[in-house]
């Protein structure tokens, strides 16, 4: 096992520096498009060759992409074009930002996607089944867009219970944070929930449950002991998918309600090309979703010892 | 056998398990479907009751039915089941509950399938008391580990902390039964217990059986097509077919005068060792099982059964009728003419063949070898870059085959058997050693780089023919493909002949050409893959377990046609098989191998007759024979299969030979002797010791009669 994180982790830097190099190509390819973004549409071609000669700019890409690199280790993403301020200051904020309604809605889809993928499988085509799963395919089918649209009709100006922006102007609110929580959940359950029902589905007709019910167990300790553990195999990799899902994808959600997000920024930063701020972005949600592919290798080995013990 | 006395003497018992009149269905879009008709069955204590049948017959939703899992479409629909007086109907789901798994418990086809993979054996075993008797998980472990013994686990502890997939075959089997018996069930239910397994394994895992519920006074209700393990196993059987019993009685009356003609039928399927391909060859039942909704009126069997009288058979349903004999009267049968047929005098129209006569060499096999090299993936093994490991898969492997020549290769699974058909293949190469076919070394080319015409003289039928044809291509096309790859025809018309005289040879329909596989029974799906195999006339096909995935019946008559095509086209036949009844049955010539090595080849006479390797000698006595008058002597075989990552160093077999000499044998690998010109045994004991040997099977003289009607009372 041990063996196996260690090659994993090795696997998933070797994944970033390729990713960086990626990156660093397409934005800091060309120098004159640096110096254009930096210096202005108005800039003359002397001013952009001097600013080039300046930052060091006329090096060859290697040099450049390590010496990137190696700033990036030591923690200086360097400095935001359009908010003239180290990245390190407005990049950090925003991702804690997201961190939070990111792991708001991971416990509440995935608690929510496990429970009814569960009970729609374990019996297979009962109206309980068919319920669940034609809610799911419902929710999933409608897009963030139009969701936060419509419950923000019900929720904000129907009902009027909850506020229609979730900006946090006031400090950390968690009213605010129920709308943009309420949509990606909704969205993004029914992939779980689908998963989870199939891979249920499946276990339940295996030969070792028919083995457990003759063997006269309780049908809850089929169920919970039995079954689960072998259901969870399967969604557990969708699982950490959407958690990759939910720090890059969450733009529109976050954009919707005006929450000052990751999503958000990195929306801000690619329309108005702020390279280092968009550099950061990408480094970020590069890094979680290696990261979360890593351990959901990992676990997806743990839980299944046939894997686990060859 | 004398198993029948301990069930007659204890009458005064109330049995265990009282069926009556029992109708069992599954209800689908297409409506009802009775999968069981009116079905009788009483077991007593310590009895062991059989079921036989062919695949459909339904057998297996007995079973389910007295366990009441028949899922969410199917149910009881009249008579009842009664256990040990009560009727069952009766239960609630939860006393349902309380009933599986401590006083009726079940034993399944596939071990590793029916244990949990993602659980420990320890808590897959310890849950049963704890759940059953609310006992304590010390209790509980220390009565699992009492179980392990008992199922002859050498080492209970580790086996407890290991999973399913850690352990083998055998093991798991055993596991499963400690698992059954944890709670001293009253009956246990044996679903096709030892299908899945080897052979030798089969025959211990048999033996620990009846020794474990003759102890606890267990009865045993098997399921099996298996006719031969019955009669090791059973006092009496039920022969089912199409839903309802056609006959039952004690074993020795029903092996020994079988009434029903579908019995008799089932008999001349097999290959019994008096059977011989040319004087007495296997007679397939004709016909096929009908589907539960489409059964004919009167007799289920009545299409199919050459007795069939129009006007008679086609009425009533036919009831059960008792069948007076001094031994046993409780011998019924479901047929109107029993006491008027004369299988004697039936039987004995089938006709005879002339024996093909071996042509020269076609196959040649020079020591080949076949090594694997294992990666060790561990960081360790990475650092100090040691040799990588080897599997030798095949070591040393020698032999010859004649044109028109069927040579068997037996053993064990994991005995290199699959990858010597590799390697002849093409789809590995061999590591050293040569193989010709027809003086051209195929040994060292690979599929890829053989010539159409090489590809075609040597062409493979697979075991399992559900798998192996494209599920949406029509069999015709799938045919025509072959034809054209391989550059027999080219034009559609002509591939279009050729698909449909195929079809001729393998006698199905020419309109099957546009049906698709799922379309067609296990056993037809398997003639188009014979036909598909002999598109390119080949000189030498490899035909890998053939019959081993269909029913007896059906294998009987796979079996036939694959030996008129062979006569016909004078093909070189390796049949690779487990079966030894099957390979004794139509082969020429057996090469047995253990642990990639050849232990013992020669003609089939010589080596189903002593001198024997002691391999040999104990493959023969595992064998279960569906004839109560021949002879075996029980050879068990201790131990697990070594893993061929450390074979032992001498001889391969010297960790399980019940004949093991002495160091030598740990030491030294065996020579090779000569016995007659083309009959070698690899053994470090002398010839003139192994000829003492007395032969395991013993087959009684008789005047050429088929199974069971040689006796007279």
């Amino acid at each position: 096992m041990l063996n196996l994180v260690l090659r994993r982790l090795g696997t998933m830097v070797l994944i970033m520096l390729v990713v960086a190099l990626l990156l660093f190509l397409i934005n800091e390819g060309d120098p004159r498009l640096i110096a254009r973004s930096v210096l202005g549409p108005y800039a003359q071609d002397e001013q952009l060759d001097a600013w080039i000669m300046q930052h060091g700019y006329d090096r060859s890409l290697f040099v450049r992409y390590f010496e990137w690199i190696s700033r990036v280790l030591t923690g200086d993403l360097g400095d935001s074009i359009i908010y003239k301020r180290p990245v390190n200051e407005i990049f950090w904020d925003r991702l804690g930002n997201t961190a939070i309604l990111a792991g708001v809605t991971f416990l509440v889809m995935v608690v929510v996607a496990l429970v009814l993928g569960v009970l729609a499988g374990m019996k297979e085509g009962s109206t309980q089944d068919r319920v669940i799963s034609v809610f799911s395919i419902a929710t999933t089918s409608v897009p963030e867009y139009a969701s936060a649209v419509i419950l923000a009709g019900v929720f904000v100006y129907w009902l009027a219970v909850l506020p229609g922006t979730s900006s946090m102007t006031g400090g950390f609110s968690v009213v605010e944070l129920i709308l943009p929580v309420l949509v990606l959940t909704l969205y993004g359950f029914g992939y779980i929930a689908r998963m989870t029902r199939a891979s249920m589905a499946e276990v339940m007709t295996t030969p070792y449950i028919r083995t457990a019910v003759l063997k006269g167990l309780p049908y809850r300790h089929i169920i919970m002991k039995h079954a689960l553990r072998n259901a969870l195999i399967a969604p557990f990799t969708v699982i950490m998918l959407q958690i990759n899902w939910l720090l890059s994808g969450v733009v529109v959600t976050e954009f919707a309600f005006g929450y000052k997000g990751f999503g958000a920024l990195l929306l801000e930063a690619a329309l108005r090309r702020d390279i280092f701020l968009i550099e950061a972005c990408g480094l970020a949600a590069v890094f979680v979703a290696v990261f979360t592919q890593t351990v959901g290798d990992l676990g997806y080995t743990y839980l299944n010892p046939r894997i686990r013990f060859k | 056998m004398s198993v029948t006395e301990h069930a007659g003497a204890s009458g005064d018992d109330a049995p265990v398990l009282e069926i009556s009149g029992l109708r069992l269905s599954y209800y689908t879009r297409a409506g009802e479907i009775p999968a069981v008709m009116d079905f009788d069955l009483t077991v007593r204590k310590g009895e062991s009751v059989g079921l036989v049948g062919e695949s459909g017959c339904g057998k297996s939703t007995v079973a389910n039915g007295i366990m009441r899992y028949m899922g969410r479409n199917g149910g009881i629909v009249g008579g009842s089941i009664r256990f040990k007086g009560r009727d069952m109907s009766e239960f609630s789901e939860e006393e349902i509950r309380r009933i599986r798994g401590r006083d009726i418990a079940m034993i399944y086809q596939e071990p590793m399938a029916s244990l949990n993979p993602s659980m420990t054996i320890a808590r897959q075993l310890t849950e049963v008391p704890m759940v059953h008797e609310g006992v304590s998980e010390e209790e509980a472990r220390r009565r699992a580990r009492e179980m392990l013994e008992a199922v002859h686990i050498p080492d209970p502890n580790r086996l407890m902390a290991s999973y399913p997939h850690q352990v083998s075959g055998g093991q798991q089997q055993r596991v499963v039964i400690a698992m059954a018996l944890l709670s001293r069930p009253a009956l246990l239910l044996l679903d096709e217990p030892t299908t899945a397994l080897d052979v030798t394994v089969e025959a211990g895992i048999v033996e620990l059986i009846a020794e474990l519920s003759k102890e606890a006074g267990t009865s045993l209700l098997y399921i099996s097509h298996n006719l031969g393990l019955m009669l090791e196993v059973c006092d009496r059987i039920c022969v089912m077919y199409s839903g309802e019993v056609v006959e039952e009685g004690h074993i020795d009356s029903i092996f020994s005068w079988p009434k029903h003609p579908y019995t008799h039928g089932l008999f001349g399927c097999i290959p019994l060792p008096h059977a011989d391909k040319n004087a007495r060859p296997l007679v397939a039942i004709p016909g096929q099982l009908p589907l539960p909704h489409q059964r004919p009126t009167g007799c289920y069997f009545g299409p199919r059964c050459s007795f069939f009288e129009p006007g008679r058979c086609d009425g009533d349903l036919v009831a059960m009728e008792s069948v007076h004999t001094d031994d046993d009267p409780a011998h019924r049968v479901r047929c109107l003419r029993w006491n008027e047929i004369d299988h004697d005098a039936a039987v004995r129209v089938e006709e005879t063949r002339e024996p093909v006569s071996v042509g020269e060499t076609v196959l040649e096999v020079d020591n080949m070898r076949k090594y694997y090299e294992v990666r060790e993936t561990s960081l360790a093994a990475l650092v100090s870059r040691g040799s990588p490991r080897q599997v030798k898969a095949n070591e040393q492997i020698s032999f010859r085959a004649g044109e028109g020549e069927t040579v068997a290769i037996v053993g064990e699974s994991g005995c290199g058997k699959s990858t010597f058909a590799k390697v002849l293949m093409g789809l590995e190469t061999a590591t050293e050693g040569e193989v010709r076919l027809d003086g051209t070394d195929l040994g060292s080319i690979p599929v890829k780089q053989r010539t159409p015409e090489q590809l075609a003289s040597l062409q493979m039928v697979f075991q399992n023919p559900n798998d192996t044809l494209n599920p949406s291509h029509s069999v015709g096309a799938q045919i025509a493909r072959v034809i054209r790859r391989f550059g027999i025809e080219s034009e559609p018309a002509r591939v279009q002949q050729q698909v449909f005289r195929l079809l001729d040879t393998v006698k199905l329909p020419r309109d099957f050409a546009s049906r698709k596989p799922r379309q067609l029974s296990g056993g037809q799906k398997q003639r188009i893959g014979i036909a598909r195999a002999f598109a390119g006339n080949p000189k030498t096909v490899i035909a890998d377990e053939p019959i081993s995935a269909l029913d007896v019946s059906v294998a009987a008559a796979v079996t036939e046609l694959l030996m008129d095509i062979q006569r016909e086209h004078r093909t070189t036949l390796l049949f690779i098989s487990h079966d030894l009844s099957a390979v004794r049955y139509l082969s020429d010539r057996v090469v047995v191998m253990y642990l990639g090595q050849i232990m013992e080849r020669g003609s089939t006479e010589e080596v189903f007759a002593p001198p024997y390797h002691p391999y040999t000698e104990a493959l023969l006595s595992a064998v279960p024979i569906a004839d109560p008058e021949v002879e075996k002597r029980r050879i068990v075989l201790e131990g697990n299969l070594p893993s061929p990552l450390d074979p032992p160093k001498g001889c391969p077999f010297s960790t399980r030979c019940p004949r093991r000499l002495g160091s030598i044998c740990d030491t030294d690998p065996p020579p090779v002797q000569m016995n007659a010109d083309r009959h070698a045994i690899a053994c470090h004991i002398p010839l003139e010791e192994l000829r003492l040997v007395e032969p395991v099977i013993t087959i009684p003289e008789r005047d050429a009669l088929p199974a069971g009607e040689g006796a007279t009372g």
